[in-house]
Protein backbone atom coordinates (compact mmCIF):
# COMPACT_ATOMS: atom_id res chain seq x y z
CA UNK A 1 0.00 0.00 0.00
CA UNK A 2 1.16 3.32 -0.84
CA UNK A 3 2.45 5.80 1.65
CA UNK A 4 -0.45 8.07 3.30
CA UNK A 5 0.57 11.72 3.45
CA UNK A 6 -0.46 15.53 3.83
CA UNK A 7 1.03 17.73 0.41
CA UNK A 8 1.07 21.04 1.55
CA UNK A 9 -0.76 22.98 -1.05
CA UNK A 10 -0.11 26.42 1.06
CA UNK A 11 2.04 26.80 3.90
CA UNK A 12 0.31 29.29 5.96
CA UNK A 13 2.74 32.03 8.03
CA UNK A 14 4.33 30.06 10.47
CA UNK A 15 3.47 26.38 10.66
CA UNK A 16 5.54 23.94 12.16
CA UNK A 17 5.84 20.35 14.46
CA UNK A 18 5.43 20.75 17.94
CA UNK A 19 4.76 18.90 21.42
CA UNK A 20 5.45 19.92 24.87
CA UNK A 21 9.23 20.50 23.90
CA UNK A 22 12.44 19.60 25.18
CA UNK A 23 13.96 19.47 28.89
CA UNK A 24 17.44 19.77 30.04
CA UNK A 25 19.33 21.93 27.28
CA UNK A 26 19.40 25.16 28.51
CA UNK A 27 23.02 24.83 29.80
CA UNK A 28 23.85 24.33 26.05
CA UNK A 29 21.91 27.20 25.02
CA UNK A 30 19.39 24.98 23.25
CA UNK A 31 15.89 26.28 24.58
CA UNK A 32 12.20 24.64 25.45
CA UNK A 33 10.20 25.58 22.38
CA UNK A 34 6.82 23.37 21.96
CA UNK A 35 3.80 24.21 22.05
CA UNK A 36 2.94 27.62 22.75
CA UNK A 37 -0.29 26.87 24.20
CA UNK A 38 0.10 23.73 25.94
CA UNK A 39 -3.72 23.21 26.92
CA UNK A 40 -5.40 22.88 23.53
CA UNK A 41 -1.97 21.22 22.12
CA UNK A 42 -2.33 18.24 24.79
CA UNK A 43 -6.48 18.22 23.85
CA UNK A 44 -5.71 18.43 20.27
CA UNK A 45 -3.87 14.72 21.07
CA UNK A 46 -6.83 13.82 23.24
CA UNK A 47 -9.16 13.94 20.86
CA UNK A 48 -7.47 11.71 17.99
CA UNK A 49 -6.90 9.17 21.19
CA UNK A 50 -2.63 10.34 20.89
CA UNK A 51 -0.68 9.86 24.20
CA UNK A 52 -0.76 13.76 24.82
CA UNK A 53 2.79 14.59 23.89
CA UNK A 54 2.39 13.36 19.97
CA UNK A 55 3.56 16.15 17.54
CA UNK A 56 1.18 17.89 16.22
CA UNK A 57 0.87 20.93 13.51
CA UNK A 58 0.88 24.41 15.52
CA UNK A 59 -0.03 27.25 13.28
CA UNK A 60 -0.38 31.08 13.47
CA UNK A 61 -2.72 33.36 11.83
CA UNK A 62 -3.14 31.46 8.63
CA UNK A 63 -2.78 28.29 8.47
CA UNK A 64 -2.18 25.31 5.89
CA UNK A 65 -4.11 24.06 3.31
CA UNK A 66 -3.60 20.44 3.23
CA UNK A 67 -4.33 17.30 0.79
CA UNK A 68 -4.78 14.02 1.74
CA UNK A 69 -2.93 11.44 -0.23
CA UNK A 70 -3.60 8.21 0.18
CA UNK A 71 -5.82 6.29 2.64
CA UNK A 72 -7.26 8.25 5.22
CA UNK A 73 -7.25 10.09 8.91
CA UNK A 74 -9.10 11.12 11.83
CA UNK A 75 -8.03 14.52 12.79
CA UNK A 76 -8.78 17.28 15.40
CA UNK A 77 -8.13 21.16 15.04
CA UNK A 78 -7.93 23.23 18.28
CA UNK A 79 -8.04 26.26 18.86
CA UNK A 80 -10.01 29.26 18.08
CA UNK A 81 -10.03 28.37 14.02
CA UNK A 82 -11.85 28.82 11.34
CA UNK A 83 -11.43 26.13 8.77
CA UNK A 84 -13.03 24.66 6.00
CA UNK A 85 -12.89 20.58 4.57
CA UNK A 86 -12.95 20.36 1.49
CA UNK A 87 -14.24 16.86 0.27
CA UNK A 88 -13.13 15.50 -3.11
CA UNK A 89 -17.15 15.42 -4.57
CA UNK A 90 -16.04 19.76 -4.72
CA UNK A 91 -18.55 19.59 -1.46
CA UNK A 92 -17.13 22.11 1.67
CA UNK A 93 -17.74 21.19 4.98
CA UNK A 94 -17.59 23.90 7.37
CA UNK A 95 -15.22 22.93 9.98
CA UNK A 96 -15.85 23.13 13.88
CA UNK A 97 -13.02 22.98 16.43
CA UNK A 98 -13.08 20.64 19.04
CA UNK A 99 -14.25 17.87 17.19
CA UNK A 100 -12.64 14.91 14.75
CA UNK A 101 -12.62 14.70 11.33
CA UNK A 102 -12.60 11.58 9.07
CA UNK A 103 -10.48 13.01 6.39
CA UNK A 104 -10.33 10.66 3.22
CA UNK A 105 -7.88 10.62 0.40
CA UNK A 106 -7.85 14.08 -2.02
CA UNK A 107 -10.03 15.70 0.62
CA UNK A 108 -8.36 18.60 1.58
CA UNK A 109 -7.85 21.09 5.07
CA UNK A 110 -8.40 24.82 4.79
CA UNK A 111 -7.15 26.22 7.70
CA UNK A 112 -8.41 30.40 7.37
CA UNK A 113 -7.55 31.59 10.30
CA UNK A 114 -7.22 32.23 14.00
CA UNK A 115 -10.22 34.13 15.09
CA UNK A 116 -8.64 36.74 17.97
CA UNK A 117 -6.45 34.99 18.61
CA UNK A 118 -2.89 33.39 17.14
CA UNK A 119 -2.04 29.65 17.36
CA UNK A 120 -4.18 27.10 16.34
CA UNK A 121 -2.47 22.89 16.31
CA UNK A 122 -3.74 20.25 14.20
CA UNK A 123 -3.39 16.65 15.99
CA UNK A 124 -4.06 13.92 13.75
CA UNK A 125 -4.75 10.00 15.08
CA UNK A 126 -1.25 8.51 15.52
CA UNK A 127 1.38 10.57 14.48
CA UNK A 128 3.36 12.17 11.47
CA UNK A 129 6.31 9.81 10.68
CA UNK A 130 8.96 12.76 11.50
CA UNK A 131 12.31 11.69 13.81
CA UNK A 132 12.15 13.41 16.77
CA UNK A 133 15.42 16.15 17.17
CA UNK A 134 16.76 15.73 21.06
CA UNK A 135 13.99 13.50 22.40
CA UNK A 136 11.38 16.13 20.89
CA UNK A 137 9.16 16.71 17.93
CA UNK A 138 9.48 20.74 18.44
CA UNK A 139 11.04 22.96 15.75
CA UNK A 140 12.93 26.35 16.57
CA UNK A 141 13.08 28.00 13.11
CA UNK A 142 15.29 30.74 14.75
CA UNK A 143 18.32 28.10 15.96
CA UNK A 144 17.32 25.85 13.29
CA UNK A 145 16.84 23.13 15.96
CA UNK A 146 14.84 19.95 15.82
CA UNK A 147 13.03 17.91 12.09
CA UNK A 148 12.80 19.16 9.11
CA UNK A 149 16.27 20.79 9.61
CA UNK A 150 15.05 23.17 12.09
CA UNK A 151 12.68 24.82 9.45
CA UNK A 152 8.81 25.60 9.55
CA UNK A 153 6.86 24.07 6.55
CA UNK A 154 6.77 25.10 2.75
CA UNK A 155 4.39 24.45 0.15
CA UNK A 156 5.15 21.19 -1.93
CA UNK A 157 6.53 19.55 1.04
CA UNK A 158 5.21 16.36 2.43
CA UNK A 159 4.07 14.93 5.50
CA UNK A 160 4.27 11.41 6.02
CA UNK A 161 1.78 9.80 8.78
CA UNK A 162 2.36 7.48 10.63
CA UNK A 163 -1.04 5.10 10.76
CA UNK A 164 -2.38 4.55 7.11
CA UNK A 165 -5.61 3.99 7.73
CA UNK A 166 -8.55 4.60 10.03
CA UNK A 167 -10.46 1.47 10.06
CA UNK A 168 -12.98 2.37 12.98
CA UNK A 169 -13.65 5.87 13.19
CA UNK A 170 -15.74 7.56 16.13
CA UNK A 171 -16.12 11.00 16.33
CA UNK A 172 -15.06 12.93 19.30
CA UNK A 173 -15.63 16.60 20.65
CA UNK A 174 -15.92 18.45 23.93
CA UNK A 175 -17.03 22.32 24.13
CA UNK A 176 -14.01 24.33 24.89
CA UNK A 177 -14.82 27.54 26.20
CA UNK A 178 -12.02 29.77 24.68
CA UNK A 179 -11.68 33.17 26.99
CA UNK A 180 -9.36 35.94 25.77
CA UNK A 181 -7.99 37.50 28.46
CA UNK A 182 -6.78 40.99 29.20
CA UNK A 183 -4.53 40.26 32.38
CA UNK A 184 -2.05 38.63 33.07
CA UNK A 185 -0.67 38.10 36.09
CA UNK A 186 2.71 38.03 37.10
CA UNK A 187 5.13 37.75 39.95
CA UNK A 188 7.96 40.38 40.56
CA UNK A 189 10.66 39.61 38.53
CA UNK A 190 14.46 39.37 40.04
CA UNK A 191 15.59 42.64 39.06
CA UNK A 192 12.04 44.47 40.37
CA UNK A 193 13.98 46.77 42.57
CA UNK A 194 16.17 48.26 38.85
CA UNK A 195 12.85 50.63 38.57
CA UNK A 196 11.91 53.76 39.54
CA UNK A 197 8.73 53.67 41.94
CA UNK A 198 6.66 55.51 38.94
CA UNK A 199 8.04 52.50 36.27
CA UNK A 200 6.34 49.82 38.62
CA UNK A 201 3.15 51.86 39.43
CA UNK A 202 2.45 52.16 35.31
CA UNK A 203 3.51 48.68 34.78
CA UNK A 204 1.34 47.64 37.15
CA UNK A 205 -1.41 50.23 35.91
CA UNK A 206 -1.55 51.43 32.91
CA UNK A 207 -2.18 49.41 29.56
CA UNK A 208 0.03 48.16 26.97
CA UNK A 209 -0.35 47.18 23.50
CA UNK A 210 0.79 43.71 21.84
CA UNK A 211 2.86 44.83 18.88
CA UNK A 212 3.55 43.43 15.59
CA UNK A 213 6.97 42.13 16.77
CA UNK A 214 5.54 38.94 18.36
CA UNK A 215 6.78 35.37 17.86
CA UNK A 216 6.80 32.26 18.77
CA UNK A 217 10.45 33.72 21.01
CA UNK A 218 8.76 37.19 22.73
CA UNK A 219 6.22 39.55 22.74
CA UNK A 220 7.30 42.70 22.46
CA UNK A 221 4.82 45.53 23.76
CA UNK A 222 4.24 49.01 23.95
CA UNK A 223 3.16 51.48 26.34
CA UNK A 224 4.71 53.42 29.64
CA UNK A 225 8.25 53.60 29.14
CA UNK A 226 9.67 52.14 32.04
CA UNK A 227 12.20 53.86 33.66
CA UNK A 228 15.68 51.69 34.93
CA UNK A 229 16.88 53.26 37.58
CA UNK A 230 20.12 50.86 38.85
CA UNK A 231 21.36 49.86 35.04
CA UNK A 232 19.66 49.25 31.57
CA UNK A 233 22.45 45.95 31.79
CA UNK A 234 22.74 42.09 33.97
CA UNK A 235 25.71 40.11 33.65
CA UNK A 236 23.74 37.49 30.79
CA UNK A 237 21.57 34.76 33.13
CA UNK A 238 19.41 32.09 32.53
CA UNK A 239 15.73 33.00 31.22
CA UNK A 240 12.44 30.88 31.14
CA UNK A 241 9.34 31.23 29.53
CA UNK A 242 7.20 34.37 30.57
CA UNK A 243 9.95 36.26 32.16
CA UNK A 244 9.24 39.72 31.19
CA UNK A 245 12.75 42.16 30.16
CA UNK A 246 12.83 44.99 30.08
CA UNK A 247 15.70 46.52 27.29
CA UNK A 248 17.06 50.29 27.49
CA UNK A 249 14.36 51.54 25.59
CA UNK A 250 11.55 50.90 28.01
CA UNK A 251 9.33 48.72 26.55
CA UNK A 252 9.18 45.22 28.04
CA UNK A 253 9.23 41.95 25.97
CA UNK A 254 7.61 38.71 27.30
CA UNK A 255 10.01 35.54 26.72
CA UNK A 256 8.35 32.39 24.82
CA UNK A 257 9.14 28.92 23.58
CA UNK A 258 11.88 29.75 21.76
CA UNK A 259 13.44 32.39 24.23
CA UNK A 260 17.50 32.67 24.01
CA UNK A 261 18.52 30.33 26.64
CA UNK A 262 20.25 33.28 28.44
CA UNK A 263 19.87 37.20 28.69
CA UNK A 264 21.10 40.49 29.65
CA UNK A 265 18.01 42.81 30.36
CA UNK A 266 16.72 43.12 33.99
CA UNK A 267 13.83 41.09 34.56
CA UNK A 268 10.68 43.15 35.83
CA UNK A 269 8.46 40.51 35.96
CA UNK A 270 7.69 36.58 35.46
CA UNK A 271 4.12 35.78 33.74
CA UNK A 272 2.86 33.26 36.34
CA UNK A 273 2.13 29.39 34.62
CA UNK A 274 -0.90 29.48 34.41
CA UNK A 275 -1.38 32.32 32.19
CA UNK A 276 1.61 31.13 29.70
CA UNK A 277 -1.06 30.10 27.23
CA UNK A 278 -3.32 32.91 27.35
CA UNK A 279 -0.95 35.42 26.92
CA UNK A 280 0.67 33.44 23.97
CA UNK A 281 -2.81 33.64 22.06
CA UNK A 282 -2.78 37.80 22.65
CA UNK A 283 -2.91 39.21 18.73
CA UNK A 284 -0.95 42.41 17.80
CA UNK A 285 -3.28 45.07 18.78
CA UNK A 286 -4.32 43.66 21.68
CA UNK A 287 -4.30 45.90 25.09
CA UNK A 288 -3.33 44.36 28.26
CA UNK A 289 -2.97 45.05 31.75
CA UNK A 290 -0.43 43.28 34.23
CA UNK A 291 -1.49 42.32 37.36
CA UNK A 292 0.91 41.44 40.47
CA UNK A 293 0.36 37.98 42.44
CA UNK A 294 2.80 36.64 44.96
CA UNK A 295 4.16 32.90 44.47
CA UNK A 296 1.74 31.19 46.68
CA UNK A 297 -0.95 32.50 44.96
CA UNK A 298 0.64 31.69 41.83
CA UNK A 299 0.85 28.26 42.11
CA UNK A 300 -2.87 27.86 43.50
CA UNK A 301 -4.05 29.52 40.19
CA UNK A 302 -1.70 26.47 38.32
CA UNK A 303 -3.84 23.96 40.73
CA UNK A 304 -6.53 25.73 39.26
CA UNK A 305 -5.06 25.68 35.86
CA UNK A 306 -4.15 22.03 35.67
CA UNK A 307 -7.94 21.04 37.77
CA UNK A 308 -9.20 23.08 34.54
CA UNK A 309 -6.79 21.08 31.69
CA UNK A 310 -7.57 17.57 33.39
CA UNK A 311 -11.05 17.77 33.50
CA UNK A 312 -11.74 18.82 29.86
CA UNK A 313 -9.28 16.07 29.53
CA UNK A 314 -11.40 13.64 31.68
CA UNK A 315 -14.56 14.91 29.32
CA UNK A 316 -12.83 13.32 25.96
CA UNK A 317 -12.83 9.39 27.78
CA UNK B 1 28.11 28.86 48.47
CA UNK B 2 24.82 29.91 47.51
CA UNK B 3 24.65 34.00 48.87
CA UNK B 4 20.74 34.23 47.75
CA UNK B 5 17.92 31.84 46.75
CA UNK B 6 14.68 33.38 44.89
CA UNK B 7 12.00 32.57 42.73
CA UNK B 8 12.21 33.61 39.00
CA UNK B 9 8.32 33.30 38.59
CA UNK B 10 6.10 30.05 39.91
CA UNK B 11 8.44 27.54 37.91
CA UNK B 12 12.14 28.44 38.68
CA UNK B 13 14.52 28.91 41.42
CA UNK B 14 17.33 31.46 41.29
CA UNK B 15 20.49 31.16 43.10
CA UNK B 16 22.62 33.88 43.39
CA UNK B 17 26.40 33.00 43.94
CA UNK B 18 27.50 36.78 44.14
CA UNK B 19 27.59 39.80 42.51
CA UNK B 20 31.22 39.23 40.52
CA UNK B 21 32.14 37.31 37.73
CA UNK B 22 35.20 35.77 38.23
CA UNK B 23 36.57 32.16 37.94
CA UNK B 24 36.20 31.23 41.62
CA UNK B 25 32.56 32.27 42.07
CA UNK B 26 31.71 30.33 38.69
CA UNK B 27 33.49 27.42 39.67
CA UNK B 28 31.00 26.94 42.41
CA UNK B 29 27.82 27.53 40.32
CA UNK B 30 29.66 24.97 38.12
CA UNK B 31 30.09 22.46 41.40
CA UNK B 32 26.22 23.05 41.82
CA UNK B 33 25.52 22.22 38.29
CA UNK B 34 27.29 19.18 38.15
CA UNK B 35 26.01 18.07 41.68
CA UNK B 36 22.45 18.57 40.60
CA UNK B 37 22.83 17.02 37.38
CA UNK B 38 23.91 13.96 38.99
CA UNK B 39 21.10 13.67 41.38
CA UNK B 40 18.74 14.18 38.62
CA UNK B 41 20.23 11.25 36.60
CA UNK B 42 20.18 8.99 39.50
CA UNK B 43 16.37 10.24 39.53
CA UNK B 44 17.00 11.43 43.11
CA UNK B 45 15.29 14.23 42.76
CA UNK B 46 11.78 14.74 41.23
CA UNK B 47 10.45 17.56 38.57
CA UNK B 48 13.68 19.53 37.53
CA UNK B 49 13.25 20.11 33.74
CA UNK B 50 16.02 22.72 33.47
CA UNK B 51 19.68 23.74 35.15
CA UNK B 52 21.24 26.95 33.57
CA UNK B 53 24.54 27.79 35.13
CA UNK B 54 26.12 31.34 33.88
CA UNK B 55 28.64 33.80 35.22
CA UNK B 56 27.54 33.95 38.83
CA UNK B 57 24.03 32.72 38.87
CA UNK B 58 22.36 29.30 38.26
CA UNK B 59 18.62 28.57 38.07
CA UNK B 60 17.08 25.35 37.91
CA UNK B 61 13.44 25.34 36.64
CA UNK B 62 10.95 22.79 37.33
CA UNK B 63 7.21 21.48 36.74
CA UNK B 64 5.00 22.98 38.40
CA UNK B 65 2.57 19.65 38.50
CA UNK B 66 5.31 17.80 39.72
CA UNK B 67 7.46 19.67 42.33
CA UNK B 68 7.89 23.22 43.91
CA UNK B 69 9.84 26.61 45.12
CA UNK B 70 9.94 25.18 48.77
CA UNK B 71 10.55 21.50 47.91
CA UNK B 72 13.69 22.04 45.64
CA UNK B 73 14.58 25.11 48.02
CA UNK B 74 14.46 22.81 50.84
CA UNK B 75 16.72 20.19 48.88
CA UNK B 76 19.06 22.73 47.89
CA UNK B 77 19.64 23.96 51.79
CA UNK B 78 20.50 20.50 52.65
CA UNK B 79 22.86 19.56 50.00
CA UNK B 80 26.36 18.99 50.47
CA UNK B 81 27.99 20.80 47.31
CA UNK B 82 31.65 20.61 47.26
CA UNK B 83 34.15 22.55 44.45
CA UNK B 84 34.82 19.90 42.62
CA UNK B 85 35.23 21.68 39.24
CA UNK B 86 38.76 20.80 38.88
CA UNK B 87 37.96 16.98 38.52
CA UNK B 88 36.10 17.50 35.24
CA UNK B 89 37.41 20.27 33.29
CA UNK B 90 39.38 19.67 30.19
CA UNK B 91 42.38 21.64 28.24
CA UNK B 92 40.74 22.47 24.77
CA UNK B 93 43.07 24.22 21.83
CA UNK B 94 41.21 25.88 19.35
CA UNK B 95 42.72 26.90 15.91
CA UNK B 96 42.54 30.46 14.91
CA UNK B 97 42.47 31.84 11.70
CA UNK B 98 43.09 35.86 11.57
CA UNK B 99 43.77 36.33 7.75
CA UNK B 100 42.09 39.49 7.09
CA UNK B 101 39.01 37.15 5.37
CA UNK B 102 37.62 36.71 8.79
CA UNK B 103 39.09 38.82 11.17
CA UNK B 104 35.94 41.13 10.13
CA UNK B 105 37.45 43.72 12.89
CA UNK B 106 40.74 43.47 13.71
CA UNK B 107 41.94 46.68 11.36
CA UNK B 108 39.09 49.15 13.71
CA UNK B 109 40.20 47.39 16.52
CA UNK B 110 44.03 48.28 16.03
CA UNK B 111 43.09 51.48 15.24
CA UNK B 112 41.08 51.92 18.31
CA UNK B 113 43.07 49.86 20.90
CA UNK B 114 46.37 51.79 19.47
CA UNK B 115 47.63 47.93 18.76
CA UNK B 116 49.24 46.42 15.61
CA UNK B 117 46.76 43.87 14.50
CA UNK B 118 49.61 41.08 14.94
CA UNK B 119 50.08 42.22 19.25
CA UNK B 120 46.27 42.05 19.58
CA UNK B 121 46.45 38.93 18.17
CA UNK B 122 49.65 37.43 20.57
CA UNK B 123 47.84 39.08 23.52
CA UNK B 124 45.08 37.07 22.66
CA UNK B 125 46.66 33.86 21.87
CA UNK B 126 48.78 33.95 25.40
CA UNK B 127 46.32 33.47 27.60
CA UNK B 128 44.61 30.36 28.65
CA UNK B 129 40.72 30.94 29.02
CA UNK B 130 37.78 29.52 31.13
CA UNK B 131 34.59 28.60 30.24
CA UNK B 132 31.79 30.43 32.04
CA UNK B 133 28.98 29.35 30.55
CA UNK B 134 27.45 28.11 27.34
CA UNK B 135 24.42 29.62 25.64
CA UNK B 136 22.76 32.46 23.86
CA UNK B 137 22.76 30.11 20.96
CA UNK B 138 23.47 26.63 21.15
CA UNK B 139 27.21 25.95 22.36
CA UNK B 140 28.24 29.39 22.08
CA UNK B 141 30.88 29.22 24.81
CA UNK B 142 31.53 32.47 27.08
CA UNK B 143 35.67 32.88 27.97
CA UNK B 144 37.09 34.80 30.32
CA UNK B 145 39.06 37.17 31.02
CA UNK B 146 40.89 38.10 27.72
CA UNK B 147 44.14 40.53 28.38
CA UNK B 148 43.32 44.07 29.98
CA UNK B 149 44.85 45.90 27.12
CA UNK B 150 42.23 44.46 24.51
CA UNK B 151 39.09 45.28 26.33
CA UNK B 152 36.52 47.10 24.14
CA UNK B 153 32.93 47.43 24.45
CA UNK B 154 30.20 45.72 21.70
CA UNK B 155 30.09 47.34 18.17
CA UNK B 156 27.59 50.33 18.31
CA UNK B 157 25.37 48.46 15.43
CA UNK B 158 25.43 44.78 15.92
CA UNK B 159 25.97 42.81 12.99
CA UNK B 160 22.87 41.13 11.30
CA UNK B 161 25.31 37.99 10.52
CA UNK B 162 27.89 37.18 11.97
CA UNK B 163 29.73 33.91 10.43
CA UNK B 164 29.89 30.43 11.79
CA UNK B 165 32.99 30.02 13.24
CA UNK B 166 33.90 33.15 14.26
CA UNK B 167 35.89 34.26 17.46
CA UNK B 168 34.44 37.49 18.99
CA UNK B 169 36.19 39.40 22.10
CA UNK B 170 34.08 42.26 24.39
CA UNK B 171 34.72 43.42 27.78
CA UNK B 172 36.80 40.68 29.60
CA UNK B 173 35.22 38.28 27.33
CA UNK B 174 35.54 35.72 24.30
CA UNK B 175 33.18 33.83 22.44
CA UNK B 176 32.66 31.37 19.44
CA UNK B 177 29.56 32.03 17.31
CA UNK B 178 29.08 28.12 16.49
CA UNK B 179 26.24 29.54 14.17
CA UNK B 180 25.38 32.25 11.64
CA UNK B 181 23.88 34.20 14.51
CA UNK B 182 23.49 38.45 14.95
CA UNK B 183 25.85 39.75 17.12
CA UNK B 184 27.64 42.49 18.25
CA UNK B 185 30.73 40.74 19.42
CA UNK B 186 34.35 42.55 17.77
CA UNK B 187 35.54 39.59 15.71
CA UNK B 188 39.38 38.99 15.57
CA UNK B 189 39.27 35.79 12.98
CA UNK B 190 37.30 32.11 12.54
CA UNK B 191 37.93 29.02 13.69
CA UNK B 192 37.37 25.89 11.28
CA UNK B 193 36.72 23.76 14.19
CA UNK B 194 33.15 22.08 14.57
CA UNK B 195 32.61 23.48 18.21
CA UNK B 196 29.05 22.36 18.45
CA UNK B 197 28.56 19.31 16.46
CA UNK B 198 23.78 19.33 16.83
CA UNK B 199 24.27 15.40 15.42
CA UNK B 200 26.02 14.11 18.27
CA UNK B 201 23.56 13.65 20.36
CA UNK B 202 25.55 12.61 23.35
CA UNK B 203 28.51 15.36 23.70
CA UNK B 204 27.06 18.19 21.08
CA UNK B 205 29.28 20.90 22.89
CA UNK B 206 32.99 20.64 22.33
CA UNK B 207 33.55 23.31 24.72
CA UNK B 208 31.85 22.96 28.31
CA UNK B 209 31.59 25.62 31.81
CA UNK B 210 34.41 24.87 33.73
CA UNK B 211 37.18 23.73 30.76
CA UNK B 212 40.30 25.51 29.86
CA UNK B 213 40.88 27.21 26.28
CA UNK B 214 43.34 28.16 24.40
CA UNK B 215 43.89 29.24 20.92
CA UNK B 216 46.71 28.83 18.63
CA UNK B 217 47.56 30.08 14.96
CA UNK B 218 46.66 28.70 11.66
CA UNK B 219 47.12 29.93 8.18
CA UNK B 220 44.63 30.57 5.50
CA UNK B 221 45.71 27.73 3.85
CA UNK B 222 45.39 25.28 7.02
CA UNK B 223 42.44 26.97 7.47
CA UNK B 224 40.83 25.98 3.99
CA UNK B 225 42.14 22.53 4.43
CA UNK B 226 41.17 21.52 7.50
CA UNK B 227 39.36 18.32 8.24
CA UNK B 228 38.36 16.88 10.78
Amino acid sequence: MSDTYFEILRSGTNSSIQDKGRTHLYHIGITISGAMDQRIFSISNALVNNNLNEGVIEFAYQGPLLQLKNGSVNFVITGNVVFNILRKNSIIEEGKRFQSYLLEKEDQIDIIYTKDSVFGYLAIEGGFKIEKVWDSYSVNTKAKIGPNNGEKFSAGEKIYIKKSEVNNFVKKKIDYNNSVTTTIRTTKGTNFDYFSEEAKNKFFNEEYQVTNLSDRMGMRLEGPKLENIVNTNIKSEGLVKGVVQVPADGNPIIMFSDHGSIGGYPKIAVVITADHDKAAQLAPGSRIKFKEVNLDEAESLFKTYSKDTKSYLEKIK
Amino acid sequence: MIKNISNLGDAAIYCDFGKDVNEKINSNVISYFNHLKKLIRENKIEGITNLTPSYNKLIISFDLSITNFKKITKILENLKVINNNRQDSKKIKIPLCCDEKYALDLISLSKKLNISRNGIIDLHLNKEYYCYMTGFIAGMPFLGDIHESIRVDRLQTPRVKVPKGSIGITEQFCNIYTFESPGGWNIIGNTPLKVFDKLNLNSPSLIKPGDKVSFYKITKQEYLNWNE
